[in-house]
Order: C-alpha cells, then structure tokens, then sequence
C-alpha cells in the first residue's frame, strides 16, 4: 500500500524463474535520494535466466524526472541484453513520457560535426577567415564610396530628420564627456612638461608644449578614442540589433540600400561633427594646461595666452582637424562595418560592439602613425 | 494508476480584484478567477487588451496596481523576498520568443536552473537534461546553439528548459505562435500530456483556437473596451453556451 511522504525503494522478487519483478514504492522526486538503477542492472546482470522484467507500481506514490531517469538507464539495459522490459505495468502517465522520449520521436536529420580539427585544418580556417573578412572591409569600403557618390549626385535615399539626430547624437550630447577628458589631458602634458621645464627654468614653454601637442594630435586623437568608445559602439550596437530583428532585411526588400539609408547618415554626421569636437577639445586642452600654469607654476594668464598664439601656426591647426576628419570617417566605418556584420544573436551584438571599439581604436593609432610620418616626410 | 494527486502539493491560483496597467494607465480591472490545479488554463481576448501583462503579473514581472495573486493562499505581491522566490521556483515559464540564452547550448540552457536550485551531481543534471530534451524531441540536440536550430525547435528547446525543475505551473505565452499547423498540434499534444502525466497546471496566453479548443479546461475573455473580463469557463462550454456577441465572435472568429 502506498504511505505519503515514504522514501523511495525497490525490492525485488521471481514470480517465475525468467521474470524479475521490481516493485516500486514511496515517492520518487528529484528532491530524495532515489535508488540506484545498477540494483536493478545487478539483479538483471547476475542472472542469466532472467528474459522479462515485471512492475509492480501500487505502493508507488508521487513520482517526477526522477523515476523517469531511473527507468529509462534500466530499460537501455535491458535493451542492450534482449530482456522485455515490462513497462505495459507502468502507470499511463509513465508509459506516455517514456514514449515521448523514446528514439523514434526524436528529430532527425541533423547530425553536428564532432571531434577535434587538426592543427592544419584550423590554420587554413583561420586562413581564410582572415581573406573573408578583409575582403568583406574591402567591399563595405567601396559600397561606402559607392554611397557617397551617390549623395553627391543627390541620388541618395536617406531621411534627413535621421542625419539630424545623429549629429544631435555624436556632436552636442558628446560635448560634457569630451570636455573633461580633453581638460585633463592638457592638465596633465602641462604637469608632465613642467616636470622637465622647470630644471631649466623655462616653464613658460608649458604653453608650448599644451597648445602643439593638444592642437596637433593629442586633441584628434582623445576625441577620436572617446567617439570610438561612445559613437563607434552604439553604431554597431543599433545595426546589430537591426541585423538580429531582420529590420536591415526589410530595408533590402523594400530595394533601399541599407548603406545609403542607415551607414550614410552615421558616416556624414561623424565625419562632420568630429572636427568641430577637435577643435572645442583643442580649447579645452589649452586651458586645463592654463590651469595648472597659472595655479602652480606662476606664470600670468596673459603671459600663457600670448605664449600659446605664438607656438600655434594654421599648420598645427590643419594637420590637427585633418587628423579628426579621418578619424571621423575610420570610427564610423568601423562601428558601421561591425553592425552590418552582425550575426542573429544577443552575443553576436556583444561580439560586434566590442568589435567595433577595438578597430577604431587600434586604426585611430595606425592612422596617427602614418599621418605624422607623412608629416615628417613633408617637412610640415 | 494515475499519480496520488492528493498528496502533492495542491496548486490553487486565486486572482482577486486585480487591476492592472502601466503607471497611471489601466488596462484591466476587477478581474477574479480561480486556477485548479490540473488545469489547463487560457486567458482569451483581442489583440492588445492586456493577456501578455496579465501573465506578467501573475509570475512577477510587473506589479499590479491593485487587487491580489493568491498562490496556495499566499498573497504574492505583499509576501517576503524570500516566499516569492520560493514561488517563482514553482514557476515555469515558456516566452513567447523562447527567450533561450544565445551564448549557452540547448544544454547549457536547460541545465541552468538545474544547477541553481538542485543539489544534483553534475551527471544527474547531464541525464536530466538529455531526458527533457528528448520529451520535446530534440534529443541529440544538447550541443546545438540556439542560432543553429529552427524557431520550432527553438520553441521547444525553451519547454524543456521551463520543465528543467519539473515546475508545478507552467505558463506559456502564445505557445503555438510562429508555428506551423503541424508543430503547433505536436505542442498542444506536448501541454496535454504534461498536464495529464505529471499533474502540471497550465496557464496560456492564447488566441490560437484550435489550441484553445483542444487543451483548455478553464478560460477567462478579456475585453479591452469595458477593461475586464467578461466571460469564464471551459472554452468548449462557452462556444456552446455563451450569448456575449463578442466571445462569440472570437471563439467562432466572426463567422456567427
């Protein structure tokens, strides 16, 4: 008879010599320490007379997976050794679940790859993984070209509210963020110089050192890593997230090009806003670097002012705001070619984010290297 | 012989003067209805009328804003972290997308609520996994990621993760949506057997008819326009029974 609340347990008897009857009882649920099914594999096992098992179930109370996990490891033994398995004694319930689970009601068709690759065959993967993606850059590049063109034409399907809010986006609401990275920056070149100025007593050339390198590259480039860190990062997530709820694939349908309708916008509103955000950088620079001189190193304010218009040429300003507008454009490629590149899932739109931030950075600092050569080489 | 239903834990679900909404915004009040345990409960309406939100409600993504949820006669959203984390542990729960998590595989998903608040061994858990697995058909499919399988499949990996702690009430929002005529039969059969075999209750969010006709056994209409519910019971009754002109446009789709 069935008690409530009885451990679960199995006890075993021989109707006749071939049948192995189990008899279950208790309450068999994941939260008890169920039996094990080797028990009955053993009792199976140790006797070879044994063709059948029978069930007796009236002591058996509430049951879940358990029993389920239980009676399926016997039933695969008993399989293996050609012994019926008795289960038309089970309850219905059971019976159902079992069938439910039984191989003939599994999916087929698809079978997964197994087993390591060797080192070769990873090599030439990675191999060509590498060639597929430099030359999936190389045709983001060209449709991107392509676009321009076609807004230089004004050929160019895109919504004008959207390049505004994007400017909105990438250019004003950058501004506080912008602001304070910049001013340290030009407290700490001022700091760093002073350090060595100073042996020589020639802190005035703090101002020197703050306005060129701020207004040369530091500035481009602070802004250039914010907006990889901000802009280029939320691009990537916007289009990935588009990508994963084929949003990009109901533009391509409609026959709008997703370069011209969602890339353009983002590419023009950078590439036009980063400049200016250079500039009001290269002033924030200046003057975290006039802080610092004028708090700690007694130099007057009109002196460093008047040092600073001195040391600054149009040069320094040019290569300056060059080195923003393509930066500009390297962000925004990079956040957009990441997004496009998105695959359909939550992790893919981590993936292409991250993605994104690590190619603008590291072509930001290609980028400077190369101009600054070539600035060299030039004599500018 | 049937499962022993007196002596499990019997499942009573009472929602009592319940409204709800979005801030100051009211979808639906004074909704009262029972959930027996065993059954195979549908919340009906129009597209928009608050089904979804209602079974937020009920599993404790959204607080109402008014009435209460009575599980086993304890009051849900006035009961103790703790007491409502020992509910939500009876909870499972099928979303309507599957909401399986892309980074982990078919297995990985399932197993984790196994490795939360079970003290099994990691092979128990393995076999465990394998086993639900196989209930939806997706056996042999542990390793696959999510991105790798059919939105069906999908759907059907995300049941036997709701299963995974065997859970006393399952809810399904818009089980058989996205499915074709065949799966969604297939899943129906699937809810049928699991109310049946393992003595589930079953709430779904649904307006699919075939499947409301063939697994429910209790129902609530919810209308949008008088923001609450205007008919209860088992859908086959109301079908017959019903003289509301707007249940019976829904349950006949229009036809009558």
């Amino acid at each position: 008879m069935y008690k409530p609340n009885a451990q679960p347990e199995i006890t075993f008897s021989r109707p006749a010599d071939s049948v192995l009857r189990v008899r279950l009882a208790g309450d068999w649920r994941l939260d008890t320490a169920i039996p094990s099914s080797d028990e009955v594999t053993r009792q199976v096992g140790s006797d070879p007379m044994v063709r059948s098992l029978s069930f007796d179930t009236a002591g058996l109370g509430s049951w879940d997976s358990a029993l389920l996990i239980f009676l399926t490891k016997v039933f695969a033994f008993c399989t293996e050794k050609d012994i019926s398995t008795g289960e038309e004694d089970l309850p219905q319930g059971i019976q159902r679940l079992l069938d439910l689970s039984s191989a003939e009601h599994q999916r087929k068709g698809i079978v997964r790859e197994k087993g390591r690759r060797s080192f070769f065959v990873r090599a030439a993967d990675m191999a060509f993984d590498f060639m597929r993606a430099s030359r999936e850059m190389l045709a983001f590049l060209g449709e991107a070209f392509l676009a321009l063109g076609r807004l230089l034409t004004g050929k160019a399907t895109f919504r004008h509210s959207d390049l505004f809010t994007i400017i909105q986006d990438t250019g004003a609401q950058s501004l506080p963020i912008v602001s304070l990275i910049s001013a340290l920056v030009g407290l700490i070149l001022a700091f760093v110089a002073a350090i060595q100025l100073r042996l020589f007593g020639a802190q005035i050339y703090v101002a020197d050192v703050v306005g060129i390198g701020m207004v040369r590259v530091m500035g481009a480039i602070m802004t250039g890593i914010i907006m990889a860190g901000r802009t280029g990062a939320s691009f990537a997530a916007q289009l990935g997230t588009m990508q994963v709820n084929e949003e990009i694939d109901a533009l391509k349908t409609l026959g709008i090009s997703p370069m011209e309708f969602l890339v353009l916008p983002r590419m023009l509103a950078l590439v036009l806003m980063m400049p200016l955000l250079c500039l009001y950088a290269d002033l924030m620079g200046v003057l975290g670097g006039m802080f610092v001189s004028v708090t700690m190193l007694d130099i007057g304010f009109l002196e460093y002012f008047n040092q600073t218009k001195t040391a600054l040429t149009l040069t320094h300003l040019s290569i300056g705001l060059f080195h923003s507008a393509v930066f500009g454009v390297l962000v925004a490629m990079s956040g957009c070619l990441r997004g496009m590149q998105c695959g359909r899932s939550a992790s893919a739109v981590g993936y292409a984010t991250t993605s994104a931030v690590v190619t603008g950075i590291v072509s930001i600092v290609v980028a400077t290297a190369i101009i600054t050569f070539s600035c060299e080489v030039l004599g500018i | 012989m049937e499962q022993k239903k007196d002596f499990q834990k019997e499942v009573k679900i009472k929602v009592r003067n319940l409204d709800m909404g979005y801030g100051s915004f009211v979808l639906m009040q004074n909704l009262n209805f029972t959930i027996d345990k065993g059954d195979v409960f549908i919340i009906m309406g129009g597209s928009g009328c608050g089904k979804s939100t209602l079974l937020k409600v009920l599993v404790g993504l959204l607080r109402p804003l008014g009435g209460q949820v009575l599980y086993d006669g304890i009051n849900f959203w006035e009961a103790e972290p703790t007491d409502r984390d020992r509910i939500m542990q009876r909870f499972g729960i099928l979303y309507q997308s599957g909401a399986l998590w892309s980074s982990m595989t078919l297995a990985e998903n399932v197993a984790l609520p196994l490795e939360q608040y079970t003290a099994l061994s990691e092979d128990n858990i393995a076999e465990l996994v394998s086993l639900k697995l196989a209930l939806v058909g997706l056996g042999g499919f542990e390793e696959f990621y999510p991105s790798e399988i059919s939105g069906g499949m999908k759907k059907r990996a995300a049941l036997a993760r709701a299963m995974a702690l065997d859970p006393d009430i399952l809810f399904f929002d818009e089980p058989s949506a996205g499915l074709d005529p065949v799966s969604a039969r297939l899943l129906d059969d699937l809810i049928i057997e699991l109310s049946e075999s393992l003595g589930t209750t079953i709430v779904a969010v649904t307006h699919e008819l075939p499947s409301i006709f063939a697994i429910g056994t209790n129902s609530i209409f919810l209308d949008a326009e008088t923001k609450t519910m205007i008919a209860s019971g088992d859908p086959k009754r109301l079908l017959a029974e019903s003289k509301d002109p707007k249940v019976v446009a829904f349950l006949t789709r229009g036809r009558k």
